[in-house]
């Protein structure tokens, strides 16, 4: 007897209702000006924009995993005033919002104009002038960078909480220092628990990253909000915004996917199959199928 | 090798161990057995440091473990220095740990490469050999989720020995596993023995512990209540709760 289900039929029509509407409602209403949509995409500017915000977004995100490691590891660590500052960190980043820490940021690039690296009250090394339009670039990759951080110490720990203490204790009885049973054996296996919040939290910041467009960084949504300045074309801009954003996004959950199956060796007795494979697997079983009913 | 003079460990307001005193010489296989929550696992786990002891005196060939005296007082040693001497013990858990993301070559290498810092073509083929001796050879591309848990304890018993400790300790090394696979981490452990390593093994096989131990320690309760050559303690135990324990296990 082949299962029915009702349900499934009465939302499959009011889904597709709802689509006829959508559908209606784009043809007639010329607001939307999906004729011009499609010369904006590829425009300079807007290009300029993609790449401002794909460059954001991996810096932001490069910062924070990698600040986001070290305080998860100095929040495990065994020295108390470690852990505390580790602590304190998280919850002050956490506890703001991005938006003001942003701002923040930016300001602070004008209380100090030149920013240096080097020995405290010694000689300085580097100097960087803040005070220019890549000042605002950069304080939009601190601000976001830094705040990610805080998120990422917290996943980042998850991941280490979740790999069981017999394998740091089977690491630590070769004789590995902690550091190493951290890199070598508990890390590799959190990774596991740390990448698909990790690919959520990109796919955020992809679009945190839209926030830098009010300390005057031109990236993705400031640059279709100055031609919408310049045009009049409101929705039309947003929607070149969202089609990229959507792209992006795309992309990325296809790339976690690849990340996820690399992480998961040995965890399984097999990797789980990439579409590719699962689409040759069923094309094979359909051959078979078909040349056994021709027979 | 080992020497424990009145050994106590405290979690909390708990006595674990309540003055443990034992001395293996170096080549002998000592086999410590006791009810459940005797602290028979906290003993070994002391004896490299995975738990500080609370009082008395514990010391690996020499030298006291976690400590430096100076000046007739105790130091804590540095985490380098406590590493370095954890890397001279071996350790073999009841629930193997192998590392589930490396393949059965890389567990086996793990610790020379990471821990000595020496080339992997180096030790790989010593780490071959080793896989030989324990009779997995041809599984050293395996993931450790695709072997059976004997064979998975064999692999851990090679990744100790990887890194030629001079004392090696066994916490239940059998306990986890099917009784048809005991056998074959046994055999190993046996000729392990033979070659003269030294050997502190917690264990339930009491013919293993008759066969291949040269001392017998019975605990309960956090001490020591019997001890002597296998054979003799086995066939005659002379405290009632040694007689008790070994009619409810053999
Ligand atoms: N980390 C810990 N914190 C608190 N109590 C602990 C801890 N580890 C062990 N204990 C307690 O110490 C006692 C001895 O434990 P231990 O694991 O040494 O026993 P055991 O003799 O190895 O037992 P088994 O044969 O079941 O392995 C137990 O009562 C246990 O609950
Ligand atoms: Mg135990």
């Amino acid at each position: 007897m082949p299962v029915r289900h009702p349900w499934r039929w009465v939302a499959s029509a009011v889904v597709l209702v709802l689509l006829a509407m959508l559908a209606h409602s784009f043809a007639t209403n010329s607001n939307y000006g999906f004729g011009i949509i499609g010369g904006l995409l590829f425009t300079r500017p807007v290009l300029d924009g993609v790449l401002l915000t794909l460059g954001l977004t991996g810096a932001a995100m490069g910062i924070g995993i990698v600040l986001g490691v070290v305080l998860a590891v100095m929040r495990l660590s065994p020295n108390p005033l470690v852990s505390w500052v580790s602590w304190a960190y998280i919850w002050f980043f956490r506890g703001t919002p991005v938006l003001v820490q942003l701002f923040l940021w930016y300001q602070l690039s004008y209380l100090f104009p030149h920013l240096s690296l080097g020995i405290p009250f010694g000689p300085r090394f580097v100097t960087f002038n803040t005070n220019s339009v890549i000042a605002a670039v950069t304080a939009a990759i601190l601000a976001l960078g830094l705040n990610e951080g805080a998120y990422m110490a917290e996943i980042v720990r998850a991941g280490i909480l979740s790999v069981d203490a017999g394998q740091s204790e089977a690491a630590s009885s070769l004789g590995m220092r902690r550091l190493q049973v951290m890199r070598r054996v508990v890390l590799p296996q959190a990774m596991r628990v740390i990448v698909p919040p990790t690919g959520n939290e990109t796919i955020s910041m992809l679009k945190t990253t839209s926030l830098a467009s009010t300390i005057a960084v031109i990236e993705l949504f400031g640059a279709v909000q100055q031609i919408a300045a310049r045009t009049y074309q409101v929705i039309p801009d947003l929607l070149v915004a969202c089609a990229w954003y959507l792209a992006i996004t795309t992309v990325m959950t296809i790339g976690q996917f690849y990340v996820e199956r690399h992480f998961a060796r040995g965890a399984q007795r097999s990797l789980p199959l990439t579409p590719f494979q699962k689409l040759r697997g069923n094309l094979a079983v359909w051959r078979i199928r078909v040349a056994g009913s021709s027979r | 090798m080992v020497r424990a003079e009145a050994v106590h460990k405290r979690f909390g307001p708990v006595e674990v161990l309540k003055g443990i005193s034992l001395e293996v010489a170096a080549g002998e296989v000592m086999c410590v057995i006791g009810p459940s929550g005797s602290g028979k696992s906290t003993f070994l786990r002391c004896v490299n440091h995975l738990e500080k002891i609370d009082g008395g005196r514990l010391s690996v060939d020499g030298a006291l473990v976690g400590y430096e005296e100076r000046g007739g007082r105790l130091h804590e040693l540095p985490e380098r220095e406590v590493a370095r001497r954890r890397s001279e013990i071996g350790m073999v858990f009841q629930h193997f740990h192998l590392f589930p993301h490396l393949t059965v070559l890389d567990n086996v290498c793990s610790g020379p490469v990471v821990v000595k810092r020496l080339a992997r073509r180096e030790v790989e083929e010593a780490a071959r050999e080793l896989l030989e001796k324990v009779g997995l050879a041809e599984k050293a591309d395996a993931y450790p989720r695709q072997l059976s848990g004997g064979q998975q304890q064999r692999v851990a018993i090679a990744r100790a020995l990887a890194m030629e400790p001079k004392l090696m300790l066994f916490d239940e090394p059998t306990s986890a596993l099917d009784p048809e696979l005991v056998g074959d981490v046994l055999a190993v452990m046996r000729s392990l023995a033979e070659e003269g390593m030294t050997m502190l093994v917690v264990t339930h096989e009491i013919g293993f512990a008759r066969e291949v131990g040269d001392q017998l320690v019975f605990m309960d309760g956090g001490v020591v209540v019997e001890s002597g050559r296998p054979r003799e303690v086995i066939a005659s135990p002379s405290e009632e709760r040694t007689r008790a324990f070994l009619e409810a296990v053999l």
